[in-house]
């Protein structure tokens, strides 16, 4: 099996999983109640929240910790949008985000908020000289991704954290859901920052949203008050500790095993490259090392990953979130990407565990199986 | 020492076959069930088994079935999306003032936003009465949200009696289920219940995972917008292992619902004889008939709650104030100020002790013994 759709989710870190087993058997506690089951729960958590806060180079009151990526992308924007709205309704983001950041803003936009949503090149990228005009005497908050989900593409973040650095009432929020543990990122100057962890080997259910002191927030979620009140339910002491071990994991295997990563894709990329079919969706310059984005000219994407999967090779054709609907990816369109073509494409995505053996192997499949795809469709 | 958990309704232990059903999910069908190919389509059947045990659980329908992250977005996504989805039918809406925080701090946060909300008082056996509802219950009214059973005193609401009167009103009837489920058996069909919410946490599954129950047609709008999942009402990938081991929750808790039963009723009188047995003076905080069978909460005159707590923990059993979210800060409980009023001395010396899948009749013994113990001490006899 080759299993190459890791950013659809996943699989645990073998680690994560025995943290959150023993975690469960032994410190089950409501880390809220006074007891010594709750301050043994307690505990873990303020242990999980500096290990997670020291990884990411910050404070561990900075963190706050969710239900996914889903949850504190909402909480990121319709939380600063509520908090700060008396100061202006205006919201910059980019055509090419995660449905979880553009249908919050969406729903924003029913509640009276006016948002951008700024265009993006053919390599899917979004320039920082269109986020300054963008800029309004009303604007709150600009969300930009780091990593694209679906082709992999890295947002020029530093460039967009600088330009907003000369202009404090604007929020910066980052959805690092894709970048967490491949690509670096540098909290310095951003705001907020969404990660998932079931995108780097810990437990679905599990995220976090970074927020620097001082930021106003909303919560969206009332009641015990946990998270400092920014998030209220009970906490998931396991999970948590799961995904704090998780990502020290997978930030050790980015050090040790980064360049193979890249270099795999880089095969990868060459491999397909060298074929007349097939159009790469992916970027060369400034792309994630674990997305390889392509399309087989003149077959659907649904047939050939099905078709693959028949022989063992798992990938997807768009971002999970929406492969189910077959509608044609918003992102591909918006980078120019002729609906036809996009129709054809497929994401290819790999973890730290992937070889450079499974990459030929993969590629060897891909070869024998497109000819015979080809002669179905016509 | 053996330590002796009272505290399930802060939270439970997972039970052994539930930690496997996670452990499996997480180490074989890791996939995320809106992929195609066949881990996802693996990882949506787990999600789908587990929709249909939890709606059959409660008598209800397959896509009535919302996955939830726990109890607390359960009560907000019902009462905050059915407040926005309705807002053009009345801004009224009812409720207890013995709700869980989940229920009042949303309630709060929608009176800020323009709402205005009726918070039913209850009587000292922490029951809500009907009429009080009755005249409370305006044309606009929108929304009524009675828990079914409570976190700090195990109070029961007359939920069927709630549900008959508002049959024929445009109020939707919305109950957290959060401590009933899995020791009350619940038919939301004959009691007319629109929206009911649990926590998976509270009956041995995991953290991190509940569900919302809402009737087919009932309009709600959603908290967390993103991908397609929950049929657009909660969007994020499935929380897949959590499910599963929701899923084998539900089954154990339905299968040994008259049993459990049994026991706890059975725990709570043999704590109730040995500190009479004993002498002790206390009270009962609400009733031994109109109670979830699992909670007990005893006011101990001439003690202090802090003093108890600590004593307890020392003697190695774990015991609660009230309910877990407000214990970090003991505040006075606002289910006891509403039962027994802001000066009643119970405010400050009642425990509540919660019964769940460890306790065995000889821990109750020990523990009995022990509180006893404790109280004469604090108490000087
Ligand atoms: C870029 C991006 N943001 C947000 C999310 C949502 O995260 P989650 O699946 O944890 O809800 C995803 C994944 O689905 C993603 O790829
Ligand atoms: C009655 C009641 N409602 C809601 C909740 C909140 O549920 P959760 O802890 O799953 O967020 C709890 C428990 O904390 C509860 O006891």
């Amino acid at each position: 099996m080759i299993y190459f759709d890791n950013s659809a989710t996943t699989k645990p870190y073998k680690e994560a999983l025995s943290t959150y087993v023993k975690v469960n058997e032994q410190f089950f506690g409501n880390p809220s109640s006074l007891h010594h089951l709750g301050l043994q729960a307690e505990r873990l958590l303020f242990e999980s929240r500096k290990q997670m806060a020291s990884l990411l180079g910050t404070e561990a009151e900075n963190i706050i910790f969710t239900s996914g990526g889903t949850e504190a992308n909402n909480l990121a924007i319709k939380g600063t949008a509520l908090a700060n709205m008396h100061r202006g309704r205006h919201i910059i983001t980019q055509q090419t985000e995660h449905p979880s950041v553009i249908n919050a803003c969406q729903q924003l936009e029913e509640h009276g908020f006016r948002v951008s949503y700024l265009p993006v090149d053919s390599h899917g990228q979004v320039s920082a000289e269109d986020v300054a005009a963008a800029l309004t005497n009303e604007t709150i908050l600009v969300s930009i991704m780091h990593v694209n989900n679906e082709t992999g593409a890295i947002q020029p973040i530093q460039e967009i954290a600088k330009l907003l650095k000369n202009e404090p009432q604007v929020l910066f929020h980052v959805d690092d859901v894709q970048g967490r543990g491949k690509v670096p990122l540098n909290l310095e100057n951003i705001d907020l920052c969404t990660l998932s962890a079931h995108k780097f080997h810990g437990l679905k259910g599990n995220g976090v949203l970074y927020k620097k002191k001082g930021v106003k927030l909303s919560a969206l979620l009332s009641g015990g008050n946990q998270e400092s009140g920014f998030r209220s339910g009970t906490e998931n002491a396991g999970g948590v500790a799961a995904m704090a071990k998780a990502l020290r994991l997978i930030e050790e295997h980015r050090r040790e095993h980064g360049e193979r990563l890249r270099a795999v894709q880089q095969f990868l990329r060459k491999e397909l490259e060298g074929r007349q079919d097939v159009i790469i969706h992916t970027p060369r310059e400034g792309c994630a090392p674990h997305i390889l984005n392509f399309s087989v000219e003149r077959l659907k994407g649904e047939v050939l990953v099905h078709a693959l999967e028949e022989r063992g090779c798992y990938l997807s054709t768009t971002s999970a979130c929406s492969s189910r609907q077959k509608k044609t990816s918003t992102v591909l369109t918006a980078m120019g990407v002729p609906k036809e073509i996009a129709d054809s494409s497929v994401r290819l995505s790999l973890s730290y565990e992937n070889t450079r053996q499974e990459a030929e192997a993969f590629i060897q499949i891909l070869k024998d199986t497109i000819p015979t795809l080809a002669k179905v469709q016509r | 020492m053996e330590r002796i958990y009272l505290d399930h309704a802060a939270t439970t232990p997972m039970h052994p076959e539930v930690i496997e059903a996670v452990s499996r999910q997480m180490g074989e069908v890791f996939g995320n069930p809106s992929s195609i190919h066949s881990f996802g389509r693996t990882a949506r059947h787990v999600v789908d088994t587990a929709r249909s045990t939890a709606a059959k659980s409660i008598g209800a329908d397959f896509n009535e079935i919302i996955f939830t992250s726990g109890g607390t977005e359960a009560d907000n996504l019902a009462i905050t999306g059915i407040a926005k989805a309705m807002k053009q039918k009345g801004r009224h809406i009812i409720t207890t003032a013995i709700e869980h925080h989940a229920v009042l701090h949303t309630c709060e946060q929608l009176e800020r936003e323009g709402h205005e909300v009726t918070y039913l008082p209850v009587g000292e056996d922490g029951q809500l009465r009907l009429a009080d509802l009755e005249e409370a219950l305006r044309e606009d009214t929108i929304l009524v949200s009675v828990m079914y059973g409570n976190n700090e005193v195990g109070t029961l609401q007359p939920i069927a009696d709630i549900g008959q009167l508002l049959k024929d009103h445009q109020a939707v009837f919305h109950t957290d289920a959060v401590q009933a489920y899995g020791m009350e058996s619940i038919d939301v069909k004959a009691a007319h219940i629109d929206l009911l919410s649990v926590s998976s946490h509270k009956i041995n599954g995991p953290k991190g995972i509940g569900f919302l129950y809402a009737k087919e047609g009932i309009a709600l709008e959603p908290a967390l917008f993103g991908g397609e999942q929950e049929r657009k009402r909660r969007a994020g990938t499935e929380n897949v292992p959590a499910i599963a081991g929701f899923n084998k929750a539900i089954e154990l808790a339905a299968s040994s619902l008259e049993e459990k039963r049994e026991l706890y009723t059975g725990f709570k009188k043999q704590l109730i004889n040995i500190l009479e047995d004993k002498q002790i003076t206390f009270h009962l905080n609400g009733t031994l008939e109109q109670s979830l069978p699992h909670v007990v909460n005893l006011s101990f005159p001439g003690t202090d709650v802090e003093s108890m707590l600590v004593n307890l923990d020392l003697a190695g059993i774990a015991a609660s104030s009230g309910s877990a979210c407000t214990a970090g800060s003991i505040e006075p409980s606002h289910v006891l100020v509403a039962m027994y009023g802001k000066d009643s001395d119970r405010l400050r010396n009642s425990i509540r002790f919660s019964f769940g899948l460890t306790n065995t009749k000889e821990q109750i013994d020990q523990a009995g013994e022990a509180v006893a113990k404790i109280v004469a001490r604090l108490t000087n006899k």
